[in-house]
């Protein structure tokens, strides 16, 4: 696939495109005339307030909501007509967990996988710490538990695109220490990451981008 | 990038759906309980005595586990709506149709297939005869699905409203009235001696009609719903 290799000398040309977004709340304009782009091997932060758009943006590029107007590319072609193409690629976690609470976590990854086409479960359950409680239902698990739960979404096998609306949400410390230490394999395995948080990450990492909404 | 084998896709999501029924069986029992206590307070309120009771008993049952499946048709994709899962499902590369049928055949088997156990011992108290009986299992057996099918499509174009469910019967009540009048009709033409099979025909071509579009129906409602 040429649009995923870099060349040395040019830019690598981007998975996601995002040419013109306006996304209108109600009578409130979110964001007008926005464009963005996301490469191999980068990370994207949409950081601003509550209210400023971040999720309905995650979710217009994800096609699950249409912007008022403009539109998305997926390797430079409308995201629309290859639909299969991109969700094949991307793994989303949302602000809601969707996790099953009559289902245990092992039950639940499963699930997933089934959805995903393929997946390890046991790995992902054994990385987010899972282990003791993957076989009771996810009812009786704490909120930070099941976010975990959740984002070992994540890891049942390798896609180019991750996109998380407040991936840190109900984390604990350690919890977000390994969220981290995930973004930063995502990106050095030249994947891609898309993100929303209130909170800034911290800078430097190479790749690392950041977008503010609602200024 | 791997998409998904259909039928892999298809089976987890029909198993999934059926292990959270039986983890949660007072919701799975609530729909069986209305069938039988509708059709028990109609048999009380005509009183003792035969007096045209069998002549409404095909109408009476059809009726009854009609509105049986419409109130259980709403958890199909609210409780997924509210846990962010039908985001999930939304997502996944797998055809979309095909898991819309997998999660209504779920619904089928878990709302619609007891109603099938059920009915014999209703059609007893409401004095309809042996002979109809075997029409009346194949009438339900051919409707049912079709009504959780119909039903799909109201239930995934309102899962996004809070009153959804009194909206989803006004849409899908008036949808379901060619299942009920071929269904009792097949019924009752069998109590009276007569050839049953025309009704049972256009029930199977009901039943073919909304197996075919109504996956690719629900599946278009949901996305609307969800944007």
């Amino acid at each position: 696939m040429p649009a995923d290799s870099a060349t040395a000398t040019g830019a690598p040309s981007p998975l996601l495109e995002a040419r013109g977004l306006t996304c209108w709340r109600g009578a409130r304009l979110l964001f007008e005339d926005l464009h963005l782009s996301l490469t191999p091997g980068e990370m994207l932060e949409i950081h601003g307030p509550n209210g400023s758009g971040k999720t309905t943006l995650l979710r217009v590029l994800c096609n699950l909501t249409h912007p008022e107007s403009g539109d998305v590319h997926w390797r430079g072609r409308a995201l629309p007509e290859q639909r299969e193409a991109f969700l094949a690629a991307l793994r989303y976690v949302g602000h809601q967990d969707g996790v099953k609470f009559m289902l245990t976590a092992r039950e639940n990854l499963e699930v997933a996988a089934r959805l995903a086409g393929a997946g390890e479960v046991e790995p992902a359950l054994r990385r987010f710490g899972l282990e003791s409680v993957a076989d009771q239902p996810v009812r009786a698990l704490s909120a930070g538990q099941r976010r975990r739960a959740a984002l070992a979404r994540l890891l049942l096998h390798d896609v180019p695109l991750w996109v998380l609306d407040e991936p840190f949400t109900a984390l604990d410390e350690e919890g977000a220490v390994l969220m981290h230490e995930l973004l930063a394999q995502q990106v050095g395995k030249r994947g891609a990451v898309l993100l929303s948080t209130h909170r800034p990450l911290a800078r430097g990492a190479p790749g690392h981008r950041r977008l503010e909404l609602g200024r | 990038m791997t998409a998904p084998a259909p039928g892999s896709a298809f089976f987890g999501m029909l198993r999934r759906d059926l292990r959270i029924a039986f983890r949660s069986p007072v919701e799975v029992l609530n729909p069986l309980l209305f069938f039988v206590i509708v059709v028990t307070l109609f048999r009380l309120g005509t009183g003792p005595g035969e007096h045209g009771v069998a002549a409404l008993g095909p109408g009476v049952l059809w009726l009854a586990a009609l509105l049986a499946t419409l109130l259980g048709l709403d958890a199909l994709f609210r409780a997924d709506f509210e846990d962010g899962s039908l985001e999930q499902i939304l997502l996944s590369p797998a055809p979309l149709p095909l898991l819309v049928a997998a999660k209504v055949l779920a619904h089928w088997l878990i709302a619609g297939l007891p109603l099938l156990v059920l009915a014999p011992l209703l059609a007893g108290a409401l004095g309809l005869g042996g002979e109809s009986l075997p029409v009346l299992l194949l009438s339900l057996a051919l409707g049912g699905p079709v009504l959780s099918l119909v039903g799909a499509i109201g239930v995934a174009l309102t899962v996004g409203l809070r009153r959804g469910g009194t909206i989803v019967a006004l849409l899908v009540l008036p949808l379901y009235v060619p299942v009920l009048v071929f269904g009792a009709q097949a019924v009752s033409a069998a109590g009276a001696g007569l050839p049953a099979a025309g009704a049972l025909y256009m029930l199977s071509a009901l039943l073919v009609l909304a197996l075919v579009l109504s996956p690719l129906a629900t599946a278009a409602a949901l996305r609307i719903s969800l944007s």
